[in-house]
């Protein structure tokens, strides 16, 4: 069995990550991007260095310019930006959008790849069709025609779809409401008539989109995998999307803890720092506890994606569980024992609390990965 | 063939041969496991059968190193007995506080006559040993110990009491902390001293759990002999020792989050006792905490999987023992108060009619003294919060 620990190279891709996100992805660009509300939703500069690092193409193959270099490494980089709260196209585009490319895509669909490996290819991932997570809950028609189909419905909160080159669709060509049979996966050109993407401007500072797509003609070729067996590839890639969300998760726990401790360190109270109150010591340490724990959930998740375990999707849903649970009281934490200056706009731990939730949500949250680990283990 | 594979080879005929049939299943219950020493009874023929030829091997401590009568196997061939004797369901030949806690620390600390003394014995079977650490005023502050023992020129002589010295009863010698430098920061004047059980001056006394047992006894000791050669390390120096030995306790306790190969799993238990609907556990509030509790226990098992692998390749955090003690018996107890909601009131016949050999109501109350033995939850928070977190 593979040894729970990361390799040389990924280590040093954890170590890269982590100066460039601290160098050129700083929590202050999230709040100069939420207080400017540009255009972009992230900063350029920033995006221009991760592709120069080949950030955006670390799990595309080399063939199609990236660098093949799996899901722990990739983790070890959303973990990193998950500290810094840094805002890009890294995870709707060089993690949802190249997994649901290489699983399914046609040679002709790939070649949006190298676009993607090189930072100028975006894409979004347009799935769900209310505020909870519902992947087999599908509404939106997409019916056969001659050359093509025509598709109609509404799809909601679309990470990166203000700026997506190419969204990904999912859409019924049979089956009911809830079926997972029937439901097919299109890779939609937002230009198309009948395309509307309203921004949204989430709690996080972050960008979302509603979809709506009224009459929309697409030909035949847009159609990733086959017609209604799109499940089985969204499934797939949904767990491997979980288990990043899950690294980032990591992330701002592990960040929303350090900066706690800082604090514990400096604030006095009764003339004396708080840190050496057991009170407060013994919340901290449970949340060092459990962040192991949640450590452990990921990496493990990470190694079966790279070695296609057929236990992946269980441990993706167990990581995500976790970690939803852990980044929650990490961040519920972080905020109550900087006290007041936790409620503060000007100190970034209400920051990481207003990021933590929406990832949480995405993609499902600790029940929803929960209920589904359960019943993955026969339960 | 690699040597490892033909090391395989030899284990599993040897084990085939060897290991009587009965002594090929778990054990069902606490009072069929083997705990040897000199007021031991083996419970059947089988069970002393056993014993002797793994003793002949040196395979009831198979790492140890074969001059004091262990087996002398490299980690690599320990791993590979562990697992062809998991294949077979064998039963460990024997339990013992020498093998776990006062072995390694000799091996570690003790003068070579000590470990000629008290290793092969050990290995052996023969001599049952128990751990006087806590006492009625030191049990957290396990520094605090006030049992003395005075230099009396070629011996000392120990006075005090021990508490929850676990099977004081039925064991031959006791390793125990006492204070033989009184007049230093306590720490420092603390010794660990051996000696036999049999040396007049000591008695003990079972203490009556809430559980119905009685695995802990007090232990009284008055005028007790103990010779100058029975110190291990250096006088004074013995605190250190007693830490490494907290350690290897905190390790051994908070194992008991992972549930014993061949025990149902609480999962297991629930789709007996509820059923499943639609491949679901049939009560949608219970299966939700069970969910959770699962999530629980494999991030407590990969995580332990995760510290050994990271200790083997040189990347440990270092002191991690504190964590998986508390995360694991916080997990137990979770188990138990699981099984207990799942079972409803026939978990709590406490004997008599209806009461069952998975003495249910017995082991849930024992195991809310997992997060209290061997350093209580809050100790290990404190140890976290000071040795990791730097909160003074």
């Amino acid at each position: 069995m593979q040894k729970l620990v990361l390799t040389e190279e990924q280590q040093m891709l954890r170590d890269a990550a982590h100066s460039l996100f601290q160098e050129q992805g700083p929590v202050s660009q999230l709040r100069k991007l939420r207080d400017d509300k540009g255009e972009l939703g992230y900063a350029p500069g920033f995006w221009n260095q991760a592709v120069e690092l080949g950030l955006a193409g670390t799990l595309i193959p080399e063939s199609h310019g990236g660098s093949s270099f799996g899901h722990v490494g990739m983790g070890q980089v959303m973990e990193e930006g998950g500290r810094t709260l840094t805002a890009s196209p890294l995870f709707a585009t060089g993690v949802l959008g190249a997994s649901a490319l290489m699983l399914a895509g046609s040679d002709q669909q790939q070649e949006r790849l190298s676009g993607m490996a090189a930072g100028s290819h975006f894409t979004a991932l347009a799935i769900d069709e209310s505020g909870r997570h519902a992947p087999s809950r599908v509404t939106t028609w997409a019916e056969a025609k001659a050359d093509g189909y025509t598709l109609n419905g509404h799809k909601t909160y679309v990470v990166d779809g203000h700026i997506a080159h190419t969204l990904i669709v999912s859409a019924r060509t049979g089956g009911g409401d809830r079926d997972e049979n029937g439901i097919s996966l299109f890779l939609v050109d937002p230009k198309s008539t009948g395309v509307t993407v309203t921004r949204t401007t989430m709690a996080d500072g972050r960008n979302a989109a509603m979809v709506d797509l009224k009459d929309v003609a697409v030909n035949a070729d847009v159609l990733l995998g086959k017609a209604g067996e799109g499940y089985a590839t969204l499934q797939s890639v949904l767990d491997i999307g979980n288990a990043h969300l899950a690294a980032e998760l990591l992330g701002i726990a592990s960040e929303a803890l350090d900066r706690t401790l800082v604090y514990l360190q400096e604030r006095k109270q009764f003339g004396v720092r708080i840190g050496s109150f057991q009170a407060l010591q013994h919340r901290v340490a449970h949340l060092w506890s459990d962040l192991e724990l949640l450590k452990s959930c990921v990496l493990k998740a990470l190694m079966a994606l790279d070695a296609d375990d057929s236990d992946a999707s269980a441990l993706a849903s167990l990581a995500k569980a976790k970690a939803s649970k852990v980044a929650e009281l990490a961040t519920n934490e972080g905020v109550q024992l900087h006290g007041g200056m936790g409620m503060t706009d000007e100190y970034d731990i209400g920051l990481h609390l207003k990021r933590a939730r929406p990832v949480q949500l995405l993609l499902g949250d600790q029940r929803y990965h929960a209920d589904r680990y359960a019943t993955l283990r026969g339960f | 063939m690699t040597d490892l594979d033909s090391f395989r080879e030899e284990t599993w005929a040897w084990l085939e041969e060897n290991c009587p049939q009965s002594m090929r299943s778990p054990f069902r219950s606490d009072k069929e496991v083997c705990w040897g020493g000199r007021k031991w009874t083996f419970q059947n023929e089988d069970q002393r059968l056993w014993l002797e030829r793994m003793v002949d091997k040196g395979w009831t401590a198979p790492d140890w190193p074969t001059e004091y009568g262990g087996g002398g196997l490299s980690r690599e061939e320990h791993k590979v007995l562990a697992e062809e004797m998991a294949r077979i369901q064998a039963r460990p030949p024997l339990n013992s506080f020498g093998i776990w806690m006062i072995g390694p620390a000799l091996l570690k600390f003790g003068s070579e006559a000590l470990k000629q003394q008290h290793l092969p014995p050990i290995v052996r079977g023969e001599i049952r040993w128990c751990q006087g650490y806590s006492e009625p005023g030191a049990g957290s502050d396990l520094a605090g110990l006030q049992t003395r023992a005075e230099d009396k020129g070629d011996h000392f002589t120990v006075n005090g009491q021990k508490i929850w010295t676990s099977y004081a009863d039925k064991s031959d010698w006791i390793f125990a902390l006492a204070r033989t430098n009184p007049d230093v920061k306590k720490q420092e004047g603390i010794s660990l001293v051996l000696f036999d059980m049999e040396t007049p001056g000591v008695s003990t006394r079972p203490i009556k759990l809430i559980s119905g047992q009685s695995p802990f006894c007090e232990t009284f000791l008055d005028n007790v002999r103990v010779e100058k050669d029975q110190v291990v390390g250096k006088v004074d120096k013995g605190w250190s020792i007693a830490k490494y030995l907290l350690t290897h306790e905190r390790s051994m306790i908070g194992n008991m989050g992972s549930t014993a190969a061949g025990q149902k799993t609480l999962p297991q238990h629930a789709a007996e006792v509820l059923g499943l609907e639609d491949g679901k556990l049939a009560d949608p509030m219970l299966r939700a905490e069970i969910a959770d509790w699962a999530v629980e226990a494999q991030a407590y098992e990969l995580t332990a999987e995760r510290v050994r692998d990271q200790a083997k390749a040189g990347q440990g955090v270092g002191n991690t023992s504190a964590m998986l003690k508390y995360a694991g018996t916080e997990l137990n107890k979770r188990r138990h108060e699981l099984m207990i909601a799942l079972y409803g009131s026939d978990a709590m016949i406490w004997e008599g009619e209806g009461w069952s050999e998975q003495a249910l109501p017995q082991q849930w109350a024992r195991s809310k003294g997992n997060s209290i033995e061997g350093g209580t939850s809050e100790i290990q928070l404190n140890i976290i919060a000071k040795n990791i977190l730097g909160l003074g």
